[in-house]
C-alpha cells in the first residue's frame, strides 16, 4: 500500500469546484492572447472587455478530452517521468536569480557557469528524476535567456527537463530546439523530452504571453504544466479553502484553453500556490500551509483523475541551515503523501530567489526518506517473523541471518554521508562538520564523478545553431564558453 | 470634545475602519473644524501607531493596508477642505509609482504607496503595465521629487532601465531621484542602470526615500 493523505472531504472538493466553475463562467477571466480568445468565443464563451466568461459545460468538456496519464523521455528514448496517477517524482527549482556561493554565504546574480553546477550535481542524484532551467543566465541577453537556459540544460544532461518560455514566442524556438534533439516533429511529439510551465497571473489572469503560450504548446502536442499561483491573502482570498477554488478556476480555465487548441494533448494541473507572510510581504514556501495548499489542489486535480505538479521542498532560509532543513524535508514528505506527480523546488532558498547545489544534495535526502516511505510497510517474507525467529534459536542474533543481509537494503533507506549516523568519537575525529559542511562535500565528489553524456555532433551543431542566432538578434556576438 | 474627536479618527485608522474615517471626516468639516489640525492632530497620529507597531512586529500588513485605505478615506473629503482655504498639507516629498510596462505585479509595488503615504510622502500611483515615458510626464506634471520602478520577473526589469533613459532624455535627472524594487532587484542592477537606490521591501523603499529626500 502506498501511503498517501488527504486534506479535503469530497463534500468540500464539490464545493470547491461549484465556485470554481461559478468564478470562470461569472466573474470570468482575464485572457489577454488574442489566439486563446478566439478559441474560446469560437467555442461557445461570452468575451466582454476582454474578460473571458467560460460556461462550465465547455470546460467540462475540455477537462474530459486531457489525457489522464503520459510520460516524459530521457535521451535514449527510454520514459523516466510518469504523469498520472499516484506517481511522486521530484526536480529541482525554476528560474532563480541568485545563488548561493558556499564558500563566502553571498547571494550572487547567477550565470552559465552556475547552471551548469546545478545541472552536473542533479544528472548525478537518482532523486531527481527530472532537470529544470534552474537559474537565469545573465550574462546573456534576456530575450534569449529561455532558450539559452534549455539548451546548456541539453548539453549536459539526459534526464527529462521541467522548462518554460519568456516570452510569447519563447515557446515555438525551444521546441524547435528540442525537435532537433528528439530527431524531429515526430519524434518529439512520440517521446517529449520536456514539459513547459505555463503562469496565469493571479487572480484568474492569462497574459498575451501566458495564453500564446498554452496554444503553441498544445498545437505542438508538447506537454504543458499550468502553474497556478494564488498568494493566500495577497492575490487570492485569504482561507486555504477560497485559494484553492482560485487554483482549481485558473488550472480549469487554462486546461479549457489548452484543449480548445489541441483536443488530447498533455497538460497538468499544477501550481506553485503558497500563502502571503503578514509581516516581510514575501511568499513563504517553507510554510506549512503552503505544503497544505499544494497537497490540497493536487488532491482536487485528482477528483478529475488529473495528472498534477507541485511546488514544494523551497525553503525561506538563507543558508543550509536547519530552518532549511526542517521546511523542505516537512515539504518532500507532505508532497510525496500527496501523491503529487511532479514535486518542484528542490535546492530553492530564501523564498524562491536562490539556488544551491549544495541544497540539491540535503534536499535528495529529504526525498530519499520520502520514496522510501512510499513503499511502506511490506510482507516481504512468507511468515512476518516466525520463521527467523525459528532460524535464530535462542540467542537472538539477527545479523547472522542471511534475510537480513538479503532484505536489509529493500526494508532500509541508506543515507549518503551527509547525514551523519556514526559515533560521536567519529564526528570529533572528521571535524566536527555540520550538514552544510559535508553538503559542500558531497557536491565535490559528484562534480569529479560527473561525464557529460554523449550528444552527436550534428544535433549539437543544430541546436548550437539555433541558440546563435538568436544571440546575435540579441547583440551577443560569442556565446560563454561551455 | 475636540480632543475626543482627535482620538476618534486616530482610533479609526489603527482600527483599519475606511467608513469611520470618512463619518470622521464629515464631522469635522460639518463642525468647521480646521481640515489640516484633523488631519495632523488626528489621523496621522493614528498612521503613526501603525506604523510603530508594525515595525515591533505587533501589526502586520493587512493591518498597514486597511490603515492606508482608512487614511485615504479621510484625506479624499478633508484634503479639498485645505485647498478651499488655501493651505496645503505638508508632505516628506511627492512620490510617482508604478510598475513597468510589461508588468501586471500590483501587490508589491502597492505596498510600498502605502508605506510611504503612511509616513508622510504623497504618492502618486500610476498602476501596473506602465510605459516608460508616463512616469517622465508625471513626475514633470506633479513636479515630484522621486519616481519609484518596480518589477517582478526578470524579463520586465530591464524595464527598469528604460525608464531611467527616458527620465534623463526628459532631462528630468539628476533631480528627480530613482528608486527601484521587486524581487529580481538587486542593489548591482541599481548602480548599473544609474538608479538612486533600490530597497529590498516595503520598509526599506520608505527608509530609502526619506535618505533621498535629505530626511
Amino acid at each position: 500500500m502506498q501511503p498517501n493523505f488527504s486534506l479535503l472531504e469530497p463534500q468540500l472538493i464539490k464545493r470547491i469546484l461549484a465556485e470554481a466553475f461559478a468564478l470562470i463562467s461569472q466573474r470570468g477571466v482575464t485572457v489577454q492572447a488574442p489566439a486563446a480568445a478566439e478559441l474560446l468565443s469560437a467555442a461557445g464563451a461570452r468575451i466582454e472587455n476582454g474578460i473571458a466568461h467560460i460556461p462550465e459545460s465547455l470546460a467540462r468538456r475540455a477537462l474530459e478530452s486531457v489525457p489522464r496519464e503520459f510520460c516524459l523521455y530521457n535521451r535514449g528514448g527510454e520514459p523516466a517521468v510518469k504523469y498520472g496517477g499516484n506517481d511522486v517524482q521530484f526536480d529541482p527549482g525554476s528560474s532563480c536569480v541568485h545563488v548561493l556561493d558556499p564558500d563566502t554565504l553571498e547571494h550572487r546574480m547567477t550565470q552559465t557557469a552556475d547552471l551548469v553546477r546545478l545541472v552536473k550535481v542533479a544528472e548525478m542524484l537518482p532523486q531527481y528524476a527530472a532537470q529544470s532551467t534552474a537559474v537565469v543566465c545573465n550574462e546573456v541577453p534576456k530575450e534569449m535567456g529561455d532558450l539559452y537556459r534549455l539548451f546548456v540544460v541539453l548539453l549536459h544532461s539526459k534526464k527529462p527537463i521541467v522548462t518554460g518560455a519568456f516570452s510569447p514566442h519563447g515557446a515555438p524556438a525551444m521546441i524547435g530546439m528540442l525537435e532537433v534533439e528528439s530527431g524531429g516533429q515526430a519524434e518529439l511529439r512520440a517521446k517529449p523530452r520536456g514539459i513547459f510551465d505555463v503562469c496565469p497571473s493571479p487572480p484568474l489572469h492569462w497574459t498575451e504571453f501566458a495564453g500564446e503560450n498554452l496554444v503553441d504548446l498544445a498545437r505542438a502536442w508538447v506537454p504543458a504544466e499550468i502553474i497556478s499561483m494564488p498568494l493566500a491573502g495577497a492575490a487570492s482570498p485569504v482561507t486555504l479553502a477560497g485559494s484553492i477554488v482560485q487554483h482549481a478556476a485558473e488550472c480549469i480555465s487554462g486546461i479549457t484553453i489548452h484543449q480548445l487548441a489541441q483536443p488530447g494533448a498533455p497538460v497538468v494541473w499544477g501550481g506553485a500556490p503558497a500563502i502571503f507572510d503578514m509581516r516581510s510581504g514575501i511568499t513563504p514556501m517553507g510554510a506549512i500551509e503552503t505544503c497544505m495548499l499544494n497537497v490540497a489542489s493536487a488532491q482536487v486535480a485528482k477528483s478529475f483523475g488529473l495528472p498534477t505538479h507541485g511546488y514544494l521542498l523551497g525553503s525561506d532560509a538563507k543558508t543550509i541551515d536547519a530552518q532549511a532543513g526542517q521546511e523542505s524535508g516537512v515539504a518532500a514528505l507532505m508532497g510525496a503523501l500527496g501523491g503529487i506527480n511532479m514535486i518542484s523546488g528542490a535546492g530553492m532558498l530564501d523564498s524562491l530567489a536562490c539556488h544551491s547545489a549544495e541544497k540539491l544534495v540535503l534536499d535528495a535526502e529529504s526525498i530519499a526518506m520520502a520514496q522510501r516511505l512510499l513503499q511502506g510497510v511490506q510482507a516481504r517474507t512468507e511468515t512476518l517473523a516466525l520463521d527467523m525467529f525459528a532460524k535464530v534459536g535462542a540467542q537472538g542474533d539477527f545479523l547472522k541471518l542471511p534475510e537480513t543481509r538479503k532484505l536489509f537494503r529493500q526494508e532500509q533507506h541508506l543515507p549518503t554521508k551527509v547525514i551523519d549516523r556514526g559515533s560521536l568519537n567519529s564526528w570529533e575525529q572528521t571535524g566536527k562538520t555540520d550538514t552544510f559542511h559535508r553538503a559542500k562535500e558531497r557536491v565535490n565528489e559528484l562534480l569529479g564523478a560527473y561525464k557529460r553524456p554523449e550528444l552527436q555532433a550534428d544535433v549539437e551543431r543544430g541546436m548550437r545553431r539555433i541558440v546563435e542566432e538568436r544571440a546575435k538578434r540579441g547583440g551577443m556576438e560569442r556565446l560563454p564558453e561551455l | 470634545m475636540r480632543d475626543e474627536l482627535f482620538e476618534s479618527m486616530k482610533q479609526s485608522i489603527v482600527d483599519g475602519d475606511p467608513d469611520r474615517a470618512r463619518e470622521l471626516s464629515q464631522r469635522a468639516v460639518a463642525e468647521g473644524i480646521n481640515p489640516l489640525e484633523a488631519i495632523n492632530r488626528g489621523f496621522v497620529l493614528g498612521m503613526n501607531a501603525v506604523g510603530e507597531q508594525f515595525e515591533q512586529g505587533e501589526m502586520f500588513l493587512p493591518d498597514l493596508v486597511l490603515a492606508g485605505e482608512a487614511m485615504k478615506a479621510a484625506t479624499a473629503i478633508l484634503e479639498p477642505e485645505i485647498q478651499k482655504v488655501g493651505a496645503a498639507r505638508e508632505t516628506l516629498g511627492k512620490v510617482v509609482l508604478g510598475t513597468v510596462k510589461g508588468d501586471i505585479h500590483e501587490i508589491g509595488k502597492t505596498l510600498v504607496g502605502t508605506m510611504l503615504s503612511a509616513s508622510g510622502f504623497e504618492v502618486f500611483d500610476l498602476g501596473v503595465d506602465v510605459p516608460f515615458e508616463n512616469f517622465a510626464v508625471k513626475a514633470k506634471e506633479v513636479n515630484a521629487d522621486i519616481i519609484g520602478i518596480s518589477a517582478l520577473l526578470t524579463t520586465t526589469m530591464t524595464g527598469q532601465k528604460g525608464v531611467v533613459e527616458t527620465m534623463e532624455r526628459h532631462g528630468l535627472r539628476p533631480r528627480v531621484k530613482v528608486m527601484i524594487g521587486g524581487a529580481p532587484v538587486t542593489q548591482s542592477w541599481a548602480n548599473e542602470i544609474r538608479a538612486d537606490g533600490y530597497g529590498k521591501d516595503a520598509m526599506a523603499a520608505v527608509t530609502l526615500a526619506k535618505r533621498l529626500m535629505g530626511k
